[in-house]
């Protein structure tokens, strides 16, 4: 999944961590973390991600498996000899030190001249855009800047790898998307490998090269953004990212890269089959709302179905819809708010469509 | 839709001015305060504002010979207390020295006087005896032939001073100093100079028992910060235990431990450590004093230390060591400075606590664990010169504030947390 030629700087190998002695958090992971990758960590709470990250960065200690940095097992090594810059969550800025001694604190601790941590700590400022705020103690900064000088601390020391525990979770949403941006950018500039662990999948979306979904201990998938979103291969990574509308049926026939998927309620659903166990295994079928066509063209699509229209929400570049389409109600079509689009009304009765391909047939 | 006149002042929906129907809105609430705090307050005020006060003026009032021989004491004020005073003054003392010993209000005369010039007492008492007897009214003759004291000047240099209605003798008496013949002011003999190292004494062993409360307290509320609700809350069972159990069983108990016949002294011979003519003094004297102090004071560092350390979250030190410091190095550069603030506040606490405590050391000091606070009491109750007692009151009162605005202006009262 890592590119060949690219160098791998994090290994996990057959990794469990048990809490409890009874409950596996983590079960069997394998991962491979490239030298320079954006990798991110994403599934629910309670779903093993940051345990993952806790384990590499070194406050957990895996229960099973081995974990290599720079193809050495870091599993015996204390967390202040691994090298690994991490921010947490709630910035855990040290509020006794002002910004700049918080920022010449991994410095000062790996004995480095004076004039040294000095240019660091300015450079290191500048990065982030915080060139006056050196004297300030993190109680007078706001929630933004407190991110970026904890990412500034994070970074000052030139880790080999960086891990960042849900660092915009305390932001507010228009600030959150601006520092995904500075993330994205301090990354691409330096170069450092990222480790960011997130619940929140447009996070995930928009900073990653790749993103691996966690659920329940197990990594259901690992792949870069847009292929997570338009190739899920499960049914919890098709609900977890975007929106999805899900059908389940039965699986009454396998053509090669097209199956036919008999919906509960009503009719047959072309489809590619992606996970399924043959003919006659349940399935759910994966649309995403906007390959659903509405009034399609005849001969166009090989699905089209009756649909009732139950709800419409007013989005401004598009009109979510709500329709019931073979005895499922909550059916989402999106109809973009473009030149001569349909106008529905509550109560209708339309066709909607769509292709084979764009429907996938994933595990019930 | 009412009309906002902008010219005038604002007006409420009623037309009555705002600022008017604010502070009539306000005054109910805070009548109400006041209300809900003034029992308290009365009661502060009864119990120790007014007590507090009165002690203090006691340290330095001098009613005695003003209020018992009052013209004599006008003409000992306006005399210029060189050599011996004139007749007049001598006859105006013996006449009421035998009015007062006829009311028998003289003894309190004599008392003053034996706090100033040891040995006066009957000096005062036999004047009053004899003169009383005398069928003439009583002039300076009498007087004179009573006791040759009187026609020494130094008598009647204290006999100016008493006259006075305030008089630092007291507080002098307090830093071991005293009143010449002269008048000046001069340290007391070597051997009566008790207060000075008593006062430097209870100084020192309050900072011990703070510094070791400080170095017991600090890894029992770690302990309690860091481990599980459940565990933690069964030491601070632990801690609180001691903490409601009585004084005085909490003493006694130490008085049965460490006592010379005591469980601690039959292990030690038991075990064969010390022989059994060997058996260590450790209570009736300074250590008992600081051991059941230590004991006793311990729950208030430890619940501030712990009340800041819980506060403390654990990815402060998780990103320490994250940058590279040793666990050790992570815990004194981070941990440690944001402890600071509880270990002030239980520091001041146990310090103020300590600085005045009476019954341990009154109970487990023996000799030379007595603090300055039992020698207030002794002062108090038992030589009921109650002028000396304010006094030393009065300077560790005196001290006590000192240490808390200078501590105040170190660490700031505002970053002290309690709880």
């Amino acid at each position: 999944m890592v590119a060949e030629n690219a160098e791998i700087l994090v290994r996990f190998e057959e990794v469990q961590k048990s809490y409890d002695g009874e409950v596996l958090v983590v079960k069997n992971l394998n991962l491979d973390i490239a030298k320079g990758e954006f990798l991110t960590m994403l599934g629910p709470s309670g779903s093993g991600k940051t345990t993952c990250l806790m384990m590499l960065a070194g406050f957990e200690t895996a229960t099973h498996g081995k974990i290599i940095l720079d193809g050495e097992s870091i599993n015996n090594v204390p967390p202040h000899k691994r090298d690994i810059g991490m921010v947490f969550q709630n910035y855990a800025l040290f509020p006794h030190m002002t910004v700049a001694e918080n920022l010449a604190y991994p410095l000062v601790v790996r004995k480095m001249s004076k004039a040294d941590i000095e240019t660091r700590v300015e450079r290191a400022l500048d990065m982030v855009q915080l060139g006056g705020f050196a004297g300030r103690r993190p109680a007078q900064l706001s929630g933004g800047q407190a991110q970026r000088v904890a990412v500034a601390r994070a970074l000052v020391f030139e880790p080999k790898l960086v891990l960042m525990d849900e660092p915009l979770g305390a932001l507010d949403k228009q600030l959150r998307e601006q520092m995904q941006y500075e993330i994205k950018h301090i990354h691409d500039n330096l170069g450092v490998t990222v480790v960011y662990v997130t619940h929140d999948q447009s996070e995930a979306l928009t900073m990653s090269d790749r993103v691996a979904v966690f659920n329940d201990g197990v990594i259901q998938q690992l792949a870069p953004p847009d292929q997570l979103y338009e190739l899920p291969e499960n049914s919890f990574v098709a609900q977890f990212i975007g929106e999805n509308n899900k059908l389940s049926g039965k699986v009454t026939g396998v053509n090669g890269a097209t199956c036919t998927v008999e919906v509960d309620g009503s009719g047959e659903v072309k489809a590619v089959p992606v996970n399924i166990d043959g003919i006659g295994s349940r399935s759910s079928l994966s649309l995403r709302p906007e390959r659903v066509m509405v009034n399609p063209s005849d001969g166009v699509c090989p699905n089209v179905f009756d649909a009732r229209v139950e709800e419409l929400i007013y989005l401004g570049d598009h009109m979510r819809t709500r329709v019931s389409v073979c005895g499922h109600d909550d059916f989402i079509v999106k109809v973009p708010n473009s030149a001569g689009h349909v106008h529905l009304r509550p109560g209708e009765t339309v066709k909607v469509g769509w292709q084979a391909e764009d429907c996938r047939a994933l595990d019930a | 839709m009412a009309q906002v006149d902008t010219s005038g002042p604002m007006l409420d929906a009623a037309g009555v001015p705002l600022k008017l129907s604010l502070a009539r809105a306000e005054r109910r609430n805070r009548m109400r305060a006041l209300a809900l705090v003034l029992p308290l307050l009365a009661f502060i005020l009864i119990t120790f504002v007014y007590p507090i006060a009165l002690m203090v003026f006691r340290g330095v009032d001098n009613p005695t010979v003003s209020e018992i021989l009052p013209e004599t004491a006008e003409m000992l004020r306006a005399w210029d207390g060189e050599g011996l005073p004139g007749d007049e003054i001598y006859d105006s003392m013996a006449r009421e020295f035998a009015a007062a010993a006829k009311e028998r209000s003289l003894g309190k005369v004599a008392t003053r006087l034996n706090y100033e010039l040891a040995g006066s007492r009957s000096l005062i008492t036999k004047a009053g005896r004899n003169l009383r007897r005398l069928k003439t009214e009583p002039t300076k003759a009498d007087l004179v032939a009573l006791d040759k004291r009187w026609s020494e000047p130094e008598t009647w240099s204290v006999m100016k001073r008493l006259a006075e209605p305030y008089t630092l003798s007291y507080y002098l008496a307090a830093i071991d100093k005293t009143y010449s013949v002269e008048g000046a002011i001069v340290d007391q003999p070597e051997s009566r100079q008790i207060y000075v190292p008593l006062f430097l004494r209870t100084l020192w062993v309050s900072l011990l028992i703070t510094a070791l409360c400080v170095l017991l307290a600090y890894p029992i509320a770690y302990l309690m910060a860091i481990l599980p609700t459940k565990t933690s809350n069964l030491l601070m069972i632990l801690v609180l235990l001691p903490f409601w159990t009585s004084l005085l069983v909490r003493t006694s108990s130490w008085i049965v431990l460490l006592q010379t016949e005591g469980v601690l002294n039959d292990i030690l011979v038991w075990t064969g450590i010390i022989g059994e003519d060997g058996r260590i003094q450790m209570i009736y004297n300074m250590t008992g004093t600081v051991v059941a102090m230590v004991h006793i004071l311990l729950p208030f560092m430890v619940l501030p230390l712990f009340s800041v350390m819980k506060t403390i979250s654990p990815s402060y030190m998780r990103a320490a060591k994250s940058l590279g410091a040793t666990p050790a190095r992570a815990f004194w550069t981070v941990y440690f400075p944001q402890t600071v603030p509880g270990i002030g506040a239980g520091s001041i606490l146990v310090f103020i606590l300590a600085i005045g405590y009476y019954i341990t050391p009154a109970l487990v000091g023996g000799r030379t664990g007595q603090l300055i606070s039992n020698f207030i009491a002794y002062h108090m109750q038992q030589s009921l010169n109650w002028g000396l007692a304010a006094a030393l009151g009065g300077i560790l009162l005196a001290g006590v504030l000192a240490l808390y605005w200078l501590y105040n202006r170190l660490v700031g009262i505002d970053n002290m947390k309690l709880g």
